[in-house]
């Protein structure tokens, strides 16, 4: 029966052409969406995890207070002994130690004057850790020289070496405040430049040695954060809150300076957005139905306008009415599919581009301070190629339904003095 | 009649309090006369009160005016030989670790001293108080025992640091025993409290001062002079940028 329908929607292709058109718009649109989104969202949580939450973190009760700013005075200092001690306990979360820092960054001139100034923000990760450095992908970033090897070298961001106009060996010095307040001065050498693709750590980023920066800013053996991953690559959330859970019993406490550990989902607000990114894609795809719907419904009832005649004869000679419906309907379905086959096929095709070639936000973020890379990759996922089926049948169903209701409005006694005419 | 008697006594003892006031502009300029000098070199020590830790820097400063100061660290070992020179709108500091004269200039001015209560933009004020502020009597009020004025100050231009000042001045000694700063949306933004006084020849001066940043959660600073001289002679290169590195 489902091919008979077939067979004579493509024959009369003004029944069936223009809905399949609508249909296969939606669905390509639906897929190509949530997979943008889910994309999105993966970024934001990846290049988060990466550079600014972990897939959780321990930070001191002031520190905690305080997150957005990072306020390195209120870190860990001396506190190898406690971080060893972390290490046995939880040995599957991978876990390494980090100092986030600002400093005013000065450039001298032959004579050693202040030539040039600019205002940095400064990662300090353990150089000697292979794992650490894979975190952040600095290999991936480096555009010119090498990696820290010496003593007091550094990384600077492209953007700010470029306005600064340093060269590679040029010596920099930081000037900032040591945990204590007091004036900090050092000299670094940059060895070379990165660029992450995340606008806010490329507009005034440096990356240095954890040792070097300790010396710096006066915290021997401390940190401001200790990033833990999870064995996964993919952010766990109850695995980590399980994690908190222990850990904050056993080491939480009111002293100020006590650790406290912090899951992704506790920071950035990321917690909000994951909680509603369900509900957002459940959102478009119930969208996309009742806009796709009335777009159906009213295309049905063009179309019983012009095979009014059709069903008119068909039930004067004595067609159920129950049965008209249910072809109607078999009718759509057949359209639905056909339709979303097309659409899920070419929207499989867009997002496969953007998937490999991405889209460019760059220039969105210039002045941005998200966490999150400038160019996004949708996801491929059969979940969200679903997402956009499933609707698409749906719709063109409900439209179905909708405009066939009246052909339970006709009356058989009509139908006659219809033919008639 | 006795309506007409009791509304013009009325009038007539406002007129005489309003008399009994000061000028307060002639007020700041007793404060100007008293708190400035052509030259001066104080011996000072500065106690930062952070979370970790309770600091205690002594330095040693020379000033011409409100134009030119010299200040050089001697304690504690990471700030020794630290110094630092103003030269009218300029600032440098040079650190002996690295060897470099770095200047302060921009949003760097607003930032700590040190970890102290005070911005470099404290320390950048050129004008005197006369110059930089409109100043009314608004009361009398007696201030740690002392009896003092209550000065309102307005802003005369937009560059000053602080917008509106309330602060209580020593009617006899001409010291601002008592200061609120407030930023030109009327938020607190600095207090000043002067604890000690002492006796320099003719003049009283501010011995210890507790400084507290509105903004932050901080104990305060507590700036203290151990030893002070005025219009002294004062050798030029002082205040020449190569008596950093010197």
């Amino acid at each position: 029966m489902f091919k008979f329908v077939l067979k004579g929607l493509f024959r009369d292709r003004s029944r069936s052409f223009f809905p399949i058109l609508i249909v296969t718009a939606g669905v390509m649109v639906t897929v190509f969406l949530t997979s943008f989104l889910d994309g999105y969202l993966r970024s934001m949580i990846r290049q988060n995890a990466r550079f600014a939450t972990g897939h959780m973190k321990i930070v001191t009760n002031a520190y905690a207070e305080k997150l957005s700013q990072k306020p390195y005075d209120l870190g860990f200092i001396n506190s190898e002994s406690e971080f060893e001690q972390w290490k046995k306990e939880f040995p599957d979360i991978r876990w390494t130690p980090r100092i986030y820092f600002g400093a005013l960054l000065d450039v001298p001139d032959a004579s050693g004057n202040t030539s040039e100034q600019g205002d940095i923000f400064g990662m300090a990760i353990d150089m000697q850790d292979e794992t650490a450095v894979k975190d952040i992908q600095i290999k991936e970033a480096l555009l010119q020289g090498r990696l820290p090897e010496q003593p007091d070298e550094v990384l600077l961001s492209e953007d700010l070496f470029n306005k600064l106009g340093l060269s590679l060996d040029s010596t920099i010095t930081l000037l900032g405040s040591s945990v204590y307040g007091a004036m900090a001065f050092r000299n670094f050498s940059v060895c070379g430049t990165i660029s992450f693709g995340v606008e806010a750590i490329d507009r005034g980023g440096l990356v240095a040695d954890i040792e070097d920066i300790r010396a710096f800013l006066d915290m021997p053996g401390g940190a401001t954060e200790y990033f833990g991953y999870l064995p996964t690559a993919d952010y766990d959330d109850a695995k980590a809150k399980e994690i908190k859970k222990q850990f904050n019993a056993k080491y939480n406490s009111e002293d100020e300076f006590a650790p406290v550990l912090l899951t992704l989902t506790d920071q950035n607000d990321l917690g909000i957005l994951l909680e509603f990114y369900g509900a957002y894609l459940g959102m478009i795809s119930f969208i996309f139905v009742i806009i796709i719907a009335i777009v159906l419904w009213n295309a049905g009832l063009m179309n019983s306008i012009r095979r009014y005649g059709e069903f008119g004869l068909r039930l004067a000679m004595g067609e159920q009415k129950k049965h008209l419906y249910w072809w109607l309907i078999m009718e759509s379905l057949a359209i639905g599919v056909v339709g979303s086959v097309i659409g899920a096929a070419i929207g499989i095709m867009v997002l496969l581009y953007f998937h490999t070639h991405g889209i460019d936000f760059g220039v969105f973020l210039k002045d941005s301070s998200i966490m999150m890379e400038n160019i996004i990759y949708t996801s491929v996922e059969l979940k969200n190629v679903l997402l956009g089926i499933l609707p698409g049948i749906l719709s063109t169903l409900l439209g179905a339904m909708l405009a066939g209701i009246g052909i339970f409005r006709r009356k058989t006694s009509q139908l006659f003095k219809e033919l008639e005419t | 009649m006795k309506k007409l008697i009791t509304i013009l006594s009325l009038i007539a003892s406002l007129t005489l309090l309003n008399a009994a006031y000061p000028d307060g502009n002639e007020l700041l300029k007793k404060i100007d006369d008293n708190m400035l000098s052509k030259t001066m070199k104080a011996k000072t020590t500065m106690v930062v009160q952070t979370k970790r830790a309770t600091r205690t820097m002594v330095s040693i400063n020379w000033a011409q005016g409100n134009s030119k100061s010299f200040s050089e660290y001697l304690s504690p070992a990471r700030e020794k030989g630290t110094k630092m020179l103003k030269d009218g709108d300029n600032l440098w500091i040079y650190d002996p670790n690295t060897d470099r004269i770095i200047q302060i200039s921009g949003n760097m001015l607003k930032q700590s001293v040190m970890g102290s209560d005070l911005s470099y933009e404290d320390f950048m004020e050129e004008s005197t108080m006369q110059e930089s502020y409109t100043a009314t009597v608004s009361g009398a009020k007696v201030y740690e025992k002392r009896d003092c004025w209550v000065l309102n100050l307005s802003a005369k231009k937009a560059d000053v640091a602080y917008q509106k000042i309330t602060m209580y001045v020593d009617k006899v000694r001409f010291i601002p025993l008592y200061e609120d700063r407030y930023a030109k949306s009327g938020k607190l933004l600095k207090t000043t409290r002067v604890q000690e006084v002492m006796q320099v020849k003719d003049r009283w001066y501010p011995k210890t001062v507790l400084y507290k940043d509105a903004l932050k959660n901080s104990k305060g600073t507590l700036f203290n002079v151990e030893s002070i001289e005025f219009d002294l002679s004062i050798p030029a290169y002082i205040f020449s940028k190569a008596s950093l590195k010197k």
